[in-house]
């Protein structure tokens, strides 16, 4: 189990078995696999498709918050990274 | 691994998943192919032009998922050529393939195309089963093809149709698919429509032998851990709920035959008062939104009792619509899966016959294979 601190200073991207891509149809982000499809909401498309391997999380929650003029995302993101991990959408 | 998470939506979505069907001929002859049973008197096969304007109309739809099948799909010599323009409207390709026809060549090809994803099946394994099960012949075919899908770096999915005569041999299923360097195995039992209909009760197989596989299967996935994923899909005859068969009629799938009959799924054309439209008539915006056929069993509005009133009825539909025409004669019936539909006996009845040996049974039919001779003569006979 990774701390926050080192989840902070992690570099993730979208795993090698998923696909990102915006579907203009459905309006939404979504993740395609073999056979498969996981639908994103608008968060978690947010996040990931500022997932690119070089980016710390730091930096992403930094421009997420600039982005939406927000404070206090970590929590809430981090959350989601755990989720994403989990589901193996996201290697570290 | 046929699975598509989506957020409930109450107003009808697009066709996420296209199964293209681009061709029913196949140089296998498999006893449990879903392929309609009267293949060989269908209409002439829609062409590389025809197949493209399939693809951008339905990804203009919003399909985005696509299936490429058969048939045998690498029977098409313009197969890649499909690929490619499917890659470029930017869906997800998928190939299910028997491996037979897959050469380095072909591999190279359909990977420069973009396609993303082979699903590797063992065929045949009936009349193959001595070869199969002592790795031969059958082996040397899928590992070559295996070893393409390694090198070309595609995800490695197995699926083996698994059924009373191979069922028993799990194990071995398993160990090929580990040597194979499988990276997930799909072990379902055949579903018993078109040409698994038929042979269902030679290919239907006992609880014991459902137990035992089952208990098999546990073990590996116990030994293999992440190495090798594994899903076990058992008969839906031995449940008491039926599947919410294609996640709903209309709902996500899409699947368009080899002629362009635009079809629910790829056995409905069985449902005979549904004149099913084709793609050279209509695009696929009207035929998945407007057309009588895609709107008939759509949502709950078509059911009969007991499904209409059952508290259970959002989970499964009512299950599946050709499954209640093949068993009750009626396509609007509950699925008699369902033990409270008044035709489940039928059901039990099928499963009673599985639990008896061959020697025990009064009438053993034989075999029938998939193959055009058989499909002409049971065209005739309808």
């Amino acid at each position: 189990m990774m701390s926050d601190d080192d989840l902070l200073i992690s570099k993730p991207s979208v795993a090698s078995m998923f696909r990102l891509q915006w579907e203009e149809v459905q309006q939404s982000w979504v993740l395609l696999y073999p056979e498969g499809m996981v639908k994103l909401n608008t968060s978690a498309g947010e996040i990931l498709k500022r997932l690119d391997g070089e980016k710390t999380m730091q930096a992403l929650i930094t421009e997420l918050e600039t982005a939406f003029e927000a404070t206090g995302l970590e929590k809430e993101v981090l959350g989601f990274l755990d989720i994403a991990m989990k589901q193996g959408w996201v290697k570290l | 691994m046929t699975s598509t998470t989506v957020i409930a939506d109450q107003a009808v979505g697009p066709p996420l998943w296209l199964l293209a069907e681009v061709t029913y001929a196949c140089p296998l002859h498999c006893v449990f192919c879903y392929n309609p049973v009267d293949f060989a008197q269908h209409g002439q096969e829609l062409t590389t032009k025809e197949w493209i304007n399939v693809l951008r109309d339905a990804r203009a739809a919003g399909s985005v998922q696509c299936g490429f099948s058969g048939g045998e799909p690498l029977v098409r010599d313009d197969l890649e050529e499909l690929v490619a323009e499917a890659h470029k409207l930017g869906f997800y390709t998928n190939l299910l393939t028997s491996g037979i026809g897959f050469t380095p060549e072909r591999a190279k090809a359909l990977k420069l195309a973009g396609l993303d994803h082979v699903q590797l099946s063992f065929q045949d394994s009936t009349r193959e089963l001595n070869d199969f099960l002592s790795h031969t012949k059958t082996f040397a075919l899928k590992k070559k093809a295996a070893e393409l899908i390694q090198s070309n770096g595609w995800p490695m999915v197995l699926n083996c149709v698994v059924h009373r005569l191979n069922i028993d041999y799990i194990d071995k299923i398993i160990e090929l698919a580990v040597d194979l360097g499988a990276e997930y195995l799909e072990l379902a039992n055949s579903q018993y429509y078109s040409w698994a209909q038929l042979n269902r009760d030679g290919l239907m197989p006992s609880r014991d032998q459902l137990i035992r596989a089952e208990r098999i299967t546990n073990e590996y996935r116990e030994k293999l851990g992440d190495k090798l994923r594994i899903f076990f899909v058992v008969p839906d005859y031995y449940e008491t709920r039926p599947k919410k068969c294609m996640n709903g009629w209309g709902n996500i799938f899409l699947t368009i035959t080899p002629d362009g009959t635009a079809l629910p799924c790829h056995t409905a054309k069985m449902i005979k008062h549904l004149n099913f439209p084709n793609v050279k008539n209509a695009s696929v915006k009207e035929i998945w939104y407007d057309s009588k056929s895609f709107n008939f069993y759509r949502g709950d509005a078509w059911m009969k009792e007991p499904c209409s009133s059952c508290p259970e009825k959002a989970k499964d539909l009512g299950g599946c619509r050709c499954q209640a025409l093949m068993l009750t004669g009626e396509a609007a019936n509950a699925d008699p899966v369902c033990d409270k539909s008044p035709h489940h006996q039928v059901v039990l009845d099928a499963v009673a016959l599985a639990q008896l040996p061959n020697e025990k049974r009064i009438e053993v039919k034989p075999l029938i294979f998939r193959d055009a001779i058989n499909s002409k003569k049971l065209s005739k006979v309808e």
